[in-house]
């Protein structure tokens, strides 16, 4: 009898020295399936993948991978190819200087009649093909780093796709994604599974599991909790599997902050990337900033941290002007700004917790050589506790942590400057539901507190769930400010319609 | 009966791994054992390797590329590279012969020529902090420069110094130690110092580790790259000064090429090349190492062209190693 599951990993597990990652693990995929993998930071997906795709292998002597029934090896990312199987990683792996066709052949170039000639022509004819069948408005001959990151994204799947790939690895294929750019991905999946491509759909955003996934695969600890189809499964199932206790409303909020004076008045911002932005900020208040990637939100706050020059405007700090040309200044101010991108903007990767939590208050407790080690402790205890950071001592490299333990140690790097403005940039990305919780009760305890906070982020749920007021962006305009009430789907009606550049009959501006 | 934990204990709990000693025989397990190695192989090898006379002759030696390594080593961890040492050795020590002979005090014509190595250093941090020219560049141009500029003051000749008290600093001894050894004593403390009890040492780390988180921080890049090229340039001429008083003259020549064994030292010693990491613990033995290897060659009657063979396959074996490791703690 023929074997229906064209890729079965069974009883797979993984030691990495002094700690077992996967345990008995198995997974098994049918053509034309979409499979959601999902699971906490650390609970074993990306593990699991990469011995799929033969970056790491698994422990010798248990379980195996078997493809079309028949068990196969894989011991390199080039075993991996050979069976059919790619991985499109979080991060985008294309060259930026190289053109899309130079990016799609790479490795694997055509050549001319005399064979050490690459054959360019040819290449570009076939890449456009390709893009073309994939329905995308792509020139192959632009270079990767002009084209935004969405269309980067559909250049990764494309050179799967060029491999002859039977099964795609997405690893939150979404997380810089706008929503139009995530529709038109959806939609090339749906074609994906049409042609019997399996794909195993790696993401924390529930809402697009649901939409996208047959079936959906739940790790915790190492562990497989189970597989389910995904019709059979609701939010609060999945969020109870992956946890491992009931539902804990992630945004729960017993004492909504009382917003107090305002703090922070941003006059007729103008810049580069920012086109005529004014807005203010309460003591307390949880102002939302949506819209699309791009919009100008992250641009805003940079000019506001004083990371990006202003052409013109004016910024008001507690009544007052402030000239804010550099970061100091705004530190100097008690702004705080942590940036979307934790291991790029934020971190020292190399460098230890402790490092890491204290750089920016060296001030507190270095008087020119005399370092005050008690009081140093102080800081990382304090921060420690409030996030409940997991670590084994303040000594662990900030590298070793989890995606969501990284983020924690970057909010106690800023909160330790005790600011009044606190910037927050995508603050949850990419983090699992237990850091998630655990950020956003920490942003409603400095609201009550006083602190003005702005929240950027990408996530609808997250923006209607958290702010007290939300404005909404559109390239590099203030499209419009919206009161945080009324139900949940009508404000994400009205926010998408701000920032795809619709307008708002009597409200917005 | 203490209930709860004291402030005191949990520090010191915690810092189990902070523990100097422990940490620095931990961090620097791989090149100490090859320190212990080539000791352990020249003290069976040769009769002389292991004579305290000997050992003095070392430590001596090293002194000159221990100072340039120091400074190195702050620049490979902020991120860059200085390649003018030797050529600052080169250009302070014809510098302080000259003045001396041209009746200047020893005193002052040492502090001038250790500002001559600070304005060189300005000079550097200054070009590559506001343009953002890379250092490599930066430091290589310079290189050329500030040596042809020591063959120009001296006509391409060498200086000797009439100054007894001056050339003792270099040649004599103090209760039986070479005096370079003590000056290299005061140094290290001096740089540990400024690395690891002050604000500026920290954010050097912040700065070669991450760039832009570090801007992003409110750390002041431009002003720490500056420093930190100035150091560097000054213990270069605090090097060329001791070097020029041990030859008993300045010479334009000298110094040439020390800018390898610098980087080898600070590599060997576990720094970075990509910046973030390094110690000036780690540096010192990578000093060592270089230094028992020059001397065991040397003892083992090696001709010297060959020993720069080995020196270089040494170099890259280190560099080879700096990035293995370095991909093992990524995984």
């Amino acid at each position: 009898m023929a074997n229906q599951y064209f890729m079965e990993m069974q009883q797979i597990c993984k030691t990495f020295p002094g700690a077992k990652v996967l345990n008995n693990v198995e997974l098994r995929l049918k053509a034309g399936e979409v499979r959601a993998l999902m699971g906490e930071n650390g609970a074993g997906k990306s593990t699991l993948i990469k011995i799929l795709g033969g970056i790491y292998s698994k422990d010798q002597g248990c379980g195996c991978i078997k493809i079309n029934g028949k068990e196969v090896e894989i011991n390199s990312v080039h075993d991996a190819k050979a069976h059919g199987i790619s991985i499109i990683h979080q991060e985008i792996s294309l060259a930026e200087n190289m053109t899309v066709a130079d990016n799609l052949f790479m490795g694997e170039e055509l050549l001319k009649k005399v064979r050490c000639f690459v054959d360019d022509k040819e290449m570009i004819n076939k890449a456009q093909q390709v893009i073309d069948s994939m329905g995308m408005d792509i020139d192959v001959r632009t270079k990767v780093g002009d084209l935004s990151i969405a269309k980067q994204q559909m250049v990764e799947i494309c050179r799967a796709l060029m491999y002859d790939s039977k099964l795609i690895v997405m690893d939150e294929p979404t997380s810089s994604l706008t929503q139009t750019e995530i529709e038109q991905l959806f939609i090339q999946i749906e074609k994906l599974k049409k042609n019997g491509i399996a794909i195993i759909y790696i993401s924390h955003r529930m809402d697009e599991i649901f939409r996208i996934a047959d079936s959906i695969t739940v790790l915790r600890d190492g562990e497989l909790i189970g597989t389910d189809l995904a019709a059979s499964l609701d939010r609060d199932k999945l969020i109870a599997m992956m946890v491992g206790r009931e539902l804990m409303e992630v945004y729960k909020n017993d004492e909504k902050p009382e917003p107090g004076d305002e703090c922070l008045v941003v006059k007729k911002f103008e810049n580069k990337y920012l086109k005529d932005v004014s807005f203010s900020l309460r003591r307390g208040e949880i102002l939302g900033f949506a819209g699309l990637v791009g919009a100008g939100r992250t641009e805003l706050a940079r000019a506001i941290f004083g990371i990006d020059k202003v052409d013109s405007g004016e910024i008001f700090i507690e009544g007052e002007r402030a000239i804010i040309r550099r970061p100091q200044d705004a530190i100097a101010r008690r702004i705080a700004y942590i940036p979307e991108n934790r291991k790029l903007e934020g971190l020292f990767l190399t460098n230890n917790i402790r490092y890491n939590v204290s750089i920016s208050v060296l001030d507190k407790f270095i008087k020119l050589i005399g370092v005050n080690k008690k009081t140093e402790q102080g800081i990382l205890d304090e921060h420690q506790g409030s996030l409940s950071i997991r670590m084994t001592s303040g000594e662990q490299k900030v590298q070793q942590l989890s995606g969501g333990n990284q983020q924690k140690v970057l909010v106690a790097k800023w909160l330790a400057t005790d600011p009044q403005i606190l910037i927050l940039d995508e603050p949850t990305r990419g983090i699992d539901v237990g850091a998630k919780a655990a950020i956003y009760q920490l942003i409603y305890t400095l609201a009550r507190q006083g602190v003005a906070i702005m929240l950027i982020s990408s996530e609808m749920e997250e923006i209607i769930n958290m702010s007290t007021r939300i404005v909404v962006m559109h390239e590099g305009e203030k499209a419009g400010e919206l009161e945080n009430k009324g139900t949940s789907e009508t404000m994400q009606e009205k926010i998408m319609l701000l920032a795809s550049g619709g307008k708002i009959n009597g409200e917005g501006n | 009966m203490e209930k709860g934990i004291s402030s005191e204990t949990r520090i010191k709990n915690s810092n189990i791994y902070a523990n100097p000693v422990v940490r620095y025989f931990k961090d620097n397990l791989g090149i100490l054992l090859a320190l212990f190695v080539m000791c352990l192989i020249l003290s069976i090898a040769t009769d002389s390797f292991f004579d305290g006379k000997n050992m003095l002759t070392v430590l001596r030696q090293i002194c000159i590329n221990a100072l340039l390594a120091f400074g190195m080593t702050f620049v490979l961890i902020i991120g860059g590279i200085d390649l003018t040492v030797g050529s600052v050795v080169g250009a302070s020590g014809v510098a302080v012969v000259m003045l001396m002979e041209a009746g200047v005090g020893m005193i002052p014509a040492i502090l001038i020529a250790l500002a001559l190595g600070a304005v060189i250093g300005l000079i550097n941090g200054t070009i590559i902090a506001l343009t953002g020219m890379p250092a490599f560049i930066v430091t290589l141009s310079m290189m050329g420069s500030i040596r042809g500029l020591a063959y120009i003051i001296t006509d391409g000749r060498s200086k000797a110094s009439s100054n007894q008290t001056f050339t003792s600093m270099g040649n004599g001894y103090l209760l039986g130690i070479p005096i370079p050894i003590y000056i290299l004593a005061v140094v290290m403390i001096i740089v540990s110092i400024i690395l690891y009890k002050t604000k500026f040492g920290r954010r050097m780390y912040a700065i070669g580790g991450n760039p832009t988180a570090a801007k992003y921080t409110g750390i002041n890049i431009k002003g720490i790259t500056i420093k930190v090229y100035v150091l560097s340039a000054v213990l270069s001429a605090l090097a060329g000064i001791i070097l020029a008083s041990r030859m008993f003259s300045g010479q334009p020549t000298a110094g040439q090429g020390y800018e390898s064994d610098a980087i080898a030292a600070a590599v060997l010693g576990g720094t970075s090349f990509s910046g973030g990491i390094g110690t000036i613990g780690g540096t010192l033995i990578g000093a060592l190492v270089i230094g028992v290897l020059s001397n065991g060659l040397n003892l083992l009657h090696i001709p010297s062209y060959v020993q720069m063979v080995i020196k270089g396959i040494v170099i890259i074996l280190a560099v080879g190693f700096d990035i293995i490791k370095n991909r093992n703690n990524r995984k």
